[in-house]
């Protein structure tokens, strides 16, 4: 939400208050608009949409969507200091608990926003692409809480590393529909949605998951994932009695990330650090089209994908390579041209931490503090162990989502590691089931 | 714009008579066969042959497309394996270039589209169709093609609205690619309303207006140069052919005379279409 807007002192943009205009959708050289031409016209519905409701606050709208996160979502989500890491690290860390979010992570802040929107610009259906199932889940269950039917499109590699979100999907009376194409990942997922919306344009809203896409998706799913961190930094003014010396999210297409930056965005004394997915390697396997990574922040380079200009895992012709991480959420090629644009502006810090260190931050966060995380989330918390003394006297990390949907993935990869914080893996026999 | 008829070969090939456009993804399924279907394409009566340089997120194709697009990529197709395709090929038709923004912003040494525009002028491209490119982005492509003398085709969706239509027109020359229904590339049995609607609106605009997507059979070919259309592209149909050759392992030469003789049929019908159009006032057409 814009701060104007949600300060909710005027409605309908009839007052005296200043109109907050949707703008170009450029962050520096970043961003824009690649799309084909049937879906500009939607696109440009959209930006109209997302100026009137979600900027100026028309007929209520940010009122309702303020009404049903807390009410449907509830929000506010807690800003906890952990006890045991604090120790252990000998610096204040402070859990803002995206994960106590209905559905289990940060996502339902954007779904419920956009299913909310189309709802107010009278569309009829919803798709959605979902890479961890987490941000299907989320809007699933925002089209179910808002009458709306819905399609979820999920790579079926994903879908076979997630499963208990395509049911937790099904369940809520959604289709989920597997994408062959490619590795079967979050990529594909996305171009596949992009099929369907040039087809169904008329009646149909895309719920892209993530900062991504063109322009309007990038602001506006900022704008409502914004929430976390105009909640952090009052609670940890409040708390501490001043602002943290660094806040740290994991970044896939990074809408955790530039929900719990934005409100500290223009306090300069916070350093910044999004934490992406180093995978197996940071090296990128030209012949082979593969980078056995998902880190397009700190190694990827300027490009065109799915609507935005941005930085990208590309080979040197423009072809899109295929990314890895254990975490489904984090395994994309490209990454919001937002936080492209404050990397390069020395704003954000891009960091990345592989798989193993991923999988001991699972296990350390659970056994430690009694919260198991997402892969995605665990991330941070690897970066957190590695570098805790770089992080200042207070830090602020976002648990983005909690690790229920990734029990079976955690332990088969924890039984492929030598994990020295893991807990005796013979009582699974292998997995779970 | 371009003046049509004048030098652009574009505007040329639509000057006498409804042009047939057919697409093909070059290196599909290995680039000397490639070469010999796109040849067969121009023996059977192209008019124009947009080539399709493959790129590995097809966000505006169909699975046929999608797939054929997989075999080039796999088969080794590259930018510069690309336009190497481009000067061996042996035809007499202006080729055009489809493809998506990254691999022409990618190419050559600095960043931007025009390294690539220069490379494809130089061997003998006589413009581009850009799928993810709508005329917001279009600037800086639109530039490099007028340095260099070629065309930039823009595609006119049944969503595109007055509004859009101008802005659209004013970054296009060579022809405009009206797309006949919403969706994605693919074959279909009927031409929607849509088409004509789209036509309609396209009235008095001054470039040729060639109609694609879905266009699959000598009959549709017909029907949509009849509605007023001034040519007719024609991607999955053929490429459909390719894959059956790869998959059944037909040896080239019977893939590429099927191909040859689907094109003989799309050909045919859109000079059919042309016949049946109710005589119009002089100079309406062309
Ligand atoms: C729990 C969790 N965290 C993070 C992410 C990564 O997405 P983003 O970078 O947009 O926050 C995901 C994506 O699915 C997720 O489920």
């Amino acid at each position: 939400m814009s701060s104007d807007a949600a300060s909710g002192d005027r409605s309908g943009g009839d007052g005296d208050g200043e109109w907050v205009p949707a703008g170009d959708g450029k962050f520096g050289r970043y961003g824009g608009q690649y799309v084909p031409e049937a879906l500009m016209p939607a696109i440009e519905e959209l930006t109209d949409a997302y100026e009137r409701y979600v900027l100026n606050n028309e007929d209520g709208f940010v009122d309702e969507f303020r009404r049903r996160i807390r009410d449907f979502g509830g929000r506010p989500t807690p800003l906890q200091r952990a006890d045991r890491l604090s120790e252990r690290y000998d610096t204040e860390v402070y859990l803002k608990r995206e994960d106590l979010l209905h559905g289990g992570a940060h996502k339902l802040n954007n779904a419920l926003g956009q299913v909310l929107l189309a709802t107010y610009m009278g569309k009829e259906r919803i798709i959605a692409e979902t890479g961890a199932g987490q941000h299907g889940t989320a809007t699933a269950m925002a089209a179910a809480h808002l009458d709306m039917p819905c399609e979820v499109y999920m790579g079926e590699r994903d879908i076979n590393r997630q499963r208990p979100n395509v049911f937790r999907m099904k369940i809520n009376g959604s289709a989920v529909t597997p994408v062959t194409t490619g590795r079967g990942t979050l990529k594909e997922a996305i171009s596949e949605t992009m099929r369907d919306w040039a087809t169904n344009v008329e009646d149909t809203h895309y719920v892209i998951g993530s900062v991504v896409g063109p322009h309007p998706f990038p602001k506006m799913v900022r704008d409502f994932q914004a929430l976390i961190s105009e909640e952090a930094r009052e609670q940890v003014v409040d708390r501490t009695g001043g602002l943290p010396d660094s806040v740290v999210a994991c970044a896939g297409g990074g809408s955790n990330t530039m929900g719990s930056f934005h409100h500290f965005v223009d306090d300069e004394s916070v350093e910044l650090l999004a934490v992406e997915a180093g995978g197996s390697s940071l090296a990128v396997d030209e012949t082979e089209g593969v980078a056995p990574n998902s880190a397009s922040l700190s190694t990827g380079t300027e490009g065109v994908l799915h609507g935005a200009r941005t930085k990208l895992l590309q080979d040197g012709d423009g072809q899109i390579v295929e990314s890895h991480s254990v975490s489904s959420g984090l395994d994309y090629a490209g990454v919001g041209p937002e936080l492209a644009h404050l990397v390069d502006e020395d704003r954000v810090t891009p960091v990345n931490v592989d798989d193993d260190a991923a999988i001991e931050g699972f296990h350390r966060l659970s056994q430690e503090e009694g919260i198991i995380p997402a892969l995605e989330t665990a991330h941070a918390f690897g970066y957190l162990h590695e570098h805790h003394d770089e992080l200042g006297d207070v830090t602020v990390i976002n648990v983005s989502g909690r690790g229920d949907k990734d029990l079976d993935t955690a332990i088969e990869e924890t039984a492929k590691r030598d994990v020295s914080n893991a807990p005796d893996m013979s009582m699974f026999n292998g997995g779970l089931r | 714009m371009s003046d049509a008829g004048g030098s652009d070969p574009l505007a040329a090939a639509f000057a006498d008579g409804p042009a047939f456009v057919p697409y093909l993804a070059v290196g599909d399924p290995d680039y000397e066969s490639s070469l010999a279907y796109v040849e067969a394409l121009a023996e059977g009566g192209a008019d124009v042959i947009e080539l399709g340089l493959p790129f590995s997120e097809p966000i505006a194709e169909g699975p046929t497309i999608q797939n054929a697009v997989v075999r080039a990529l796999e088969a080794g197709m590259t930018p510069t394996r690309f336009f190497e395709f481009v000067a061996d090929l042996d035809v007499d038709v202006p080729l055009v270039c489809m493809t998506y923004y990254n691999l022409i912003y990618q190419f050559g040494s600095e960043q931007g589209p025009r390294p690539f525009v220069e490379r494809a002028a130089s061997v003998g491209i006589s413009g581009f169709v850009v799928p993810d490119l709508p005329a917001e982005e279009a600037g800086a492509l639109r530039e490099a093609c007028d340095e260099f003398g070629l065309d930039l085709v823009s595609i006119v969706a049944p969503t595109t609205g007055e509004d859009r239509l101008e802005k659209l027109v004013a970054v296009s020359s060579g022809y405009i690619y009206v797309q006949a229904r919403l969706g994605v590339t693919g074959a279909s049995s009927s031409v929607s309303d849509r088409t004509t609607e789209s036509l309609a609106r396209l009235e008095g605009v001054d470039l040729p207006k060639a109609v694609g997507f879905g266009i699959s059979s000598g009959e549709q070919a017909a029907t949509v140069v009849e509605a007023g259309a001034d040519g007719v592209i024609v991607g999955s149909a053929l490429v459909d052919i390719v894959a059956e050759g790869h998959e059944s392992n037909e040896p080239t030469e019977a893939t590429a005379d099927r191909l040859e003789s689907k094109a003989r049929e799309l050909k045919e019908g859109a000079l059919e279409g042309y016949g049946r159009r109710t005589p119009t006032p002089e100079g309406t057409s062309d």
